[in-house]
């Protein structure tokens, strides 16, 4: 029984990470309908960013995470301004090959920068670990889950009672009405790019704490993972994608927990094909009845 | 019409090109002797050996390192008078890392009247020359190719017994660890982890199980991962319910930093022990985490009195460039080399007959065991011809990778 209860722990520190990343991804969804693939990479700048801080600059692990943090909401915002804000009225298809492109480019990037082998990023936080009914639960996953989750209040607060939420919700609705409105749309998009790649950080410095290496291509698998929880929740939609990613968390320890470790992707995989043909709008996305 | 003709241009330039490089790749003839014998001697008679490896190249590091530290080896002995009064004669060819000039370098050698061989080098290599060596019955040792195919062939079920090496296998390490687990940490009880997909876990892992039901020590879990893995906490939790004494854990360094840290983090207190793709591991977690943690090792620079010794001469003569693992077992194939000569010489065969060969091939099999070998306390050989031989144990402390012992 307490064994159960460490497995679930582990699959909610794994499933809190996917879920702020698949929140970028359903975000950025919902307001320019873009699967931005190049969202993953972004946590892979993260991370090599708070290395760079702590080891070549000797800052200390605060302001290393800061500045990481800051360097994806720069970046996102950069990456939307650079290379999707000149497509925005070209076919949806361009804006998605120009993300696969972004993603090659910084995965290729980061290899020349800091060459192809993984770095060890030092522990960034660190405190005591809990012992409850004679079960370990480590530091780094009780501020993960709570970390996570107080970025989700905060995210679902200002979607839903700030300007710029209200903003964003009338963009994701119908862009061209909301800018008849009197919306800014570029600023509003530009927002949720921010706002996503935020989050992205917040992600890429509880993965290091998790997993200390950053490799030039850990994020590409971290984001297809954060892309299958996103379209499980029912992609658009942010309460969808926060418990996308808790599932995807617990379906990944719960098949590693009765030996099926090396199943783990295929069943993460296997959960998107299951979801696409059976339920593609996800567990709480809206069906989308096509105009004619 | 002005881009076709740009395209065509580009065509013919690249074309070029490679015409050029295939000319260069020609020119590079046969195989050039490099060494000669040692200037001769009274009686005018020598033993010829041959040593082969790839000197130029890629991998000139590893052909270089064999061919340095058998014949510093080998000079000692001349200058201490050779053997029963004969010089040891070295014919040394570059095989350039090719099977096709490796199998040309060994015939000629062949034609010189060699004796016996150290080498090849690479594995590749290395098997394509036992193809023409088993027939002729060459002793040979190779103090660097791992693959187990070097020595026996699975198909065929043949034990190439002409072929020895010094160098121990992968799958070794796992019967080396188990053993020093239950003789020196006194464990009862093991879990191992390792990558599924990866053919060095596997055999290392199966050698560990296999061990670890000889010398009594329970294995109570055995957890697998997928090669590009970064979380483990499910499986070490599970590990960690069975409360281990030990984790094996013979994956490469970078998995290993992350296991443990990983181990650390779900309460998992059990020693780790690892084999020798764990080296490095130092720089991929933190120095607490990975306290007390094992692994074995072929080699450690700066170990033992021997291999001290060893190094220093080596630096003196060659620098220390190629200074590495494979020149102190090819020094030691040497030793174990020059001893079965030794035996042959003293039944007054003659150097280059058959029986002369045989008789170096069953003395390396039957009287390498009280050689004071400089990476082991001499070398006894299995069924398969590896050999069964001494491990390096090293220790993560304080964030360094210390050596224990030779065990």
């Amino acid at each position: 029984m307490s064994l159960l209860i460490s497995q679930l722990i582990n699959g909610l520190q794994s499933g809190s990470i996917y879920a702020l990343i698949a929140l970028g991804y359903s975000m950025v969804y919902g307001i320019i309908m873009l699967l931005n693939f190049a969202h993953g990479d972004i946590i892979m700048v993260g991370a090599y960013v708070a290395w760079l801080a702590i080891i070549h600059f000797a800052l200390s692990p605060f302001v290393a995470i800061a500045l990481a943090i800051l360097t994806c909401t720069v970046l996102g915002v950069t990456i939307e301004k650079v290379a999707y804000a000149p497509l925005r009225s070209s076919p949806r298809r361009s804006l998605l090959i120009t993300a696969i492109g972004i993603s090659f480019l910084l995965e290729n990037l980061a290899q020349i920068i800091f060459g192809a082998g993984s770095q060890r990023v030092p522990k960034l936080i660190s405190g005591p670990s809990l012992n409850i009914a004679n079960q370990h639960i480590s530091f780094t996953a009780i501020v993960t889950i709570i970390v996570s989750v107080i970025s989700m209040v905060i995210l679902t607060f200002l979607v839903q009672n700030t300007k710029m939420g209200k903003a964003m919700r009338a963009v994701s609705e119908d862009m061209g009405t909301a800018q008849l409105m009197g919306i800014n749309v570029n600023r509003t998009v530009s927002f949720t790019f921010a706002l996503g790649s935020a989050l992205a950080g917040i992600g890429s410095i509880l993965y290091c704490c998790a997993y200390p290496q950053a490799s030039p291509t850990m994020g590409s698998m971290l984001g297809l993972k954060a892309f299958v929880a996103a379209v499980l929740g029912g992609i658009g939609s942010l309460p969808g994608a926060m418990l996308g990613g808790f599932c995807i968390g617990l379906a990944e320890a719960i098949v590693s927990a009765v030996g099926l470790s090396v199943w783990k992707d295929g069943v993460v995989f296997a959960i998107l094909i299951v979801v696409l043909i059976f339920k593609p709008t996800g567990i709480l996305g809206k069906p989308v009845s096509e105009k004619v | 019409m002005k881009k076709f003709l740009s395209i065509a241009l580009i065509l013919v330039l690249i074309l070029g090109c490679f015409a050029a490089c295939g000319k260069k790749a020609d020119t590079g003839d046969s195989t050039v002797k490099e060494s000669a014998a040692p200037e001769n001697t009274a009686s005018g008679e020598t033993i010829k050996i041959g040593i082969i490896g790839c000197h130029t190249g890629e991998y000139a590091q590893y052909g270089l390192g064999v061919k340095n530290g058998a014949s510093l080896y080998i000079d000692q002995l001349n200058a201490n008078g050779g053997i029963n009064g004969k010089k040891v004669e070295i014919v040394a060819y570059d095989n350039k890392g090719d099977n096709q000039e490796a199998i040309n370098a060994f015939n000629r050698a062949v034609d010189e009247g060699i004796t016996a061989l150290i080498g090849d080098v690479l594995t590749g290599n290395t098997i394509a020359v036992v193809g023409v060596a088993y027939p002729l019955n060459m002793p040979m040792i190779t103090a660097s190719a791992t693959a187990e195919a070097v020595t026996y062939d699975k198909d065929t079920n043949t034990v190439y017994s002409n072929v020895f090496r010094t160098c121990f296998i992968d799958p070794f390490q796992g019967e080396k660890m188990a053993k020093y687990a239950s003789e020196k940490l006194g464990a009862k009880t093991a879990a191992i982890i390792y990558e599924t997909g990866n053919d060095y876990a596997v055999g290392v892992k199966d050698a560990f199980i296999a061990t670890c039901k000889e010398v009594g020590i329970n294995v109570v879990d055995e957890e697998g991962y997928a090669s590009g893995d970064v979380d483990f906490k499910s499986q070490l939790t599970t590990i960690a319910s069975k409360k281990p004494d030990v984790v094996f854990c013979p994956n490469y360094y970078e998995d290993d930093a992350l296991i443990i840290s990983q181990a650390r983090q779900v309460g998992l207190k059990a020693t780790f022990l690892g084999a020798d793709g764990m080296s490095g591991v130092k720089d991929y977690a933190s120095a607490e985490e990975l306290e007390g943690t094992y692994y074995c090792s072929g080699y450690a620079p700066g170990s033992t009195d021997a291999i001290k010794n060893f190094e220093a001469a080596y630096t003196e003569k060659y620098g220390a460039s190629t200074l590495n693992m494979f020149a102190a077992t090819a020094y030691d194939a040497a030793m174990v080399l020059c001893n079965a000569l030794q035996i042959a010489e003293d039944k007054g065969l003659k150097a280059g007959t058959d029986e002369y060969k045989q008789a170096v091939i069953d003395a390396i099999r039957n009287n390498s065991a009280d050689l004071e070998c400089i990476t082991s306390k001499g070398y006894t050989f299995d069924e398969h011809n590896n050999p069964v031989k001494d491990a390096v144990i090293m220790k993560l402390e304080g964030g360094k990778e210390v050596y224990v012992e030779t065990f």
